[in-house]
């Protein structure tokens, strides 16, 4: 207590103490191993030594380019759709949920009641070639009589979009159940009709959600490998599908590594650039 | 007389079983300054967003100028609102906020840019256009909350109680200088308040609103001078009630006291039990006027300009105020006995409440 109070200007700190040694522990430390292990070379059998391999990286880039482009392609076009969906679903719960909101965001946030993995399966099953969906796409003509959904890019990305909805869901819902519904009506008293209040006031004043929904469902759809692994077929793996193999069942390591790393670069620069474009005073409200 | 701004004709607006607004009728006259005044809960609100357009009446119709707009949405009207919490835009700098309806209506460029300049400077908030409403003090986003309204230059201004949130001080300072933005601009104002004193200060005629109904309007002068009700003499400032029954055309006995004269235009013909009404800085001390009481004092305050007395009588406890013209105190102390006086002029009469008492 004494020495608390004798170095008041500390407290801060003690209390940031638990995370920061978390992070270090969890965070920095394996990050720091995986740096080590990407400029390394050798095989599984004879063993690996750090040799500063850049080239590593190199290989990564050149050989698997497709791959990433692929990886941002499916998660742009993903947070997009998610973020089509998301909007007006969180608008209407937010504005005219009454009292069926909390309901209703349960609804939403059901899904994680189930593993992600099993979720996957489960479109797997409902996507399959002998499945409803297909039948009926298949009668009514919208697919030919050979045209399937499984292991396409659209299956890809659908399962990406709806395993990463509620992340964008949420996020916009909270940012429009805290706004101050009189502001709507002082737009509207100040002559503005309901879409150009939702354009001039309501809209900016959720950017704030958006934008954390979008950096919630890019970020970790850029890197997933469950939706392209179950959903697609190698032509639409991934890049987080090449570092999974590559780990678990090629164990090149310091390639694997590598990957990671770059994956993980890009990544950094982009959200970079998207924080410059928005504004970080929209990510901090 | 010219089309009053605002009329409403038998409006009524029920909410579920709620009957916030009863069958309210109201004319407005252009270019005055008028008060809605009430208790909590008694419609003001209500009254006021049927005017702007965000509650549509359950019954009655609503004329702004000739034009009847029920069902009209509160976009379309030439009216502006100055809300309670402001509802001040806060991801808009100042200047936006206050350009904002201008904007809706195609005002661009250099004419917009003057506009609103202009009006920043009227409420004293020149050169602070580019700032965040977050970074200004209640009474400056108060002024924003003004300027932004009045910059469109609307038929009628409402305000619901746009001064509850400022202290003392600013209330008394920003009462005065709505006042004289409002003579200089020369709009119509509807005010809302459930300050009395409020009201008194800056209107020009006041409603006086109890449970959803108007018990009187008229001007501040009329109001005081003359309630109508027990109920408005209560409401606004301090009134001595004494119950009575009518015993003659200029006369009222008291029920525990003499036989006292009022006017016989405050009379106005009634007959039967009666409340004659003294507001306290009309009674005397002393025997100098035709009706009097006899009393004890038995409590005394200096309130700086004047001092009040309680008078213990057999009508009653009332209340006395005595200018304090010379320095110190008046001469009279608790425990003495005095003799209250009054002329059959300065006082009123009401229908007695008896049940309420
Ligand atoms: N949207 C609503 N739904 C149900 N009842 C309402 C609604 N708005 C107002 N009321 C009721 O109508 C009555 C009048 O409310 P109003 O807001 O007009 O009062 P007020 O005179 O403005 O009071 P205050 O001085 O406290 O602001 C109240 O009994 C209130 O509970
Ligand atoms: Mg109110």
């Amino acid at each position: 207590m004494s020495f608390l109070h004798r170095h008041r200007n500390l407290t801060p700190y003690l209390l940031l103490a638990p995370g920061l040694l978390y992070l270090g522990i969890f965070f920095v430390v394996p990050l720091g191993f995986l740096l080590h292990q990407s400029l390394q070379s050798g095989n599984f059998d004879v063993g690996y030594a750090f040799t500063w391999a850049w080239g590593n990286y190199w290989d990564a880039i050149r050989g698997y380019r497709g791959h990433f482009i692929r990886s941002f392609e499916y998660a742009a076009i993903a947070t997009v759709l998610a973020l089509l969906f998301s909007y007006p679903l969180a608008y209407w719960i937010a504005f005219r949920g009454g009292r069926w909101k909390n309901l209703l965001l349960l609804f939403i946030v059901a899904p994680f009641f189930v593993t992600y993995l099993i979720r996957t399966l489960a479109w797997e099953t409902i996507l399959a070639d002998q499945g409803p969906v297909v039948r009926v796409l298949r009668d009514i003509g919208i697919l030919g009589q050979d045209g399937r959904l499984l292991a396409t890019s659209f299956a890809v990305v659908a399962g990406i979009t709806y395993n990463f909805l509620p992340f964008m869901a949420l996020p916009i819902y909270v940012s429009l159940e805290q706004m101050d519904g009189r502001l709507i009506e002082a737009a509207q008293d100040l002559y503005a009709s309901k879409w150009k209040a939702f354009v001039r006031v309501t809209l900016p004043l959720s950017l704030p959600g958006v934008v954390a929904g979008t950096l919630l469902t890019f970020i970790p759809a850029a890197g997933d490998f469950i939706n392209a692994q179950l959903l697609g077929s190698p032509r639409n793996h991934m890049i987080g599908n090449v570092i999974q193999s590559k780990f678990l069942e090629l164990t090149d390591y310091p390639a694997a590594a590598a990957m990671s790393f770059v994956l993980m670069a890009v990544i950094l620069l982009m959200v970079a650039l998207y924080a410059r474009a928005v504004g970080t005073e929209k990510l901090t409200g | 007389m010219s089309t009053p701004d605002v009329r409403l004709v038998d409006v009524t607006k029920r909410f579920d079983d709620v009957v916030a607004v009863d069958d309210l009728s109201l004319d407005v006259e252009s270019g005055s300054f008028f008060a809605l005044l009430g208790p909590s809960g008694c419609g003001k609100t209500t009254t006021l967003r049927m005017i702007g357009g965000f509650e549509q009446p359950s019954e009655g119709c609503i004329f702004l100028g000739e034009r009847e707009v029920s069902g009209l949405p509160a976009y379309k009207r030439d009216v502006n609102t100055v809300f309670q919490s402001y509802a001040l835009f806060p991801h808009l700098s100042v200047f936006e906020n206050v350009a904002f309806g201008l904007r809706r209506r195609s005002v661009r460029g250099e004419t917009l840019r003057g506009r609103v300049e202009a009006m920043l400077k009227i409420v004293g908030l020149a050169g602070m256009g580019r700032r965040k409403p977050r970074q200004l003090s209640g009474g400056q986003q108060q002024r924003v909350a003004l300027a932004r309204a009045l910059v469109n230059k609307p038929q009628v201004l409402l305000l619901d109680e746009p001064l509850g949130a400022l202290d003392l001080k600013l209330r008394k300072q920003m009462q005065l200088e709505l006042k004289a933005i409002q003579h200089d601009v020369g709009i119509t104002f509807i005010h809302v308040t459930h300050d009395q004193e409020e009201a008194m200060t800056m209107a020009d005629r006041i409603a006086v609103m109890n449970d959803g109904r108007i018990e009187q309007l008229g001007t501040p002068t009329e109001l005081y001078e003359t309630p109508a009700t027990a109920y408005v003499a209560g409401f606004l400032g301090v009134s001595n009630l004494i119950h009575g029954t009518v015993s003659g055309s200029d006369s009222v006995r008291l029920d525990r006291g003499p036989e006292v004269r009022v006017s016989a235009a405050a009379l106005n013909g009634r007959t039967g039990h009666v409340a004659v009404g003294i507001r306290p800085e009309k009674i005397e001390l002393g025997n100098g006027q035709p009706n009097a009481l006899e009393g004890k004092i038995v409590e005394q305050a200096y309130v700086g300009v004047a001092t009040q007395y309680i008078v213990e009588t057999d009508c009653g406890r009332l209340t006395v105020y005595r200018q304090n013209a010379s320095p110190g105190l008046n001469g009279a102390s608790p425990g003495d006995r005095t003799t209250l006086s009054w002329s059959p002029d300065s006082s009123f009469v009401v229908d007695s409440m008896e049940e309420s008492e």
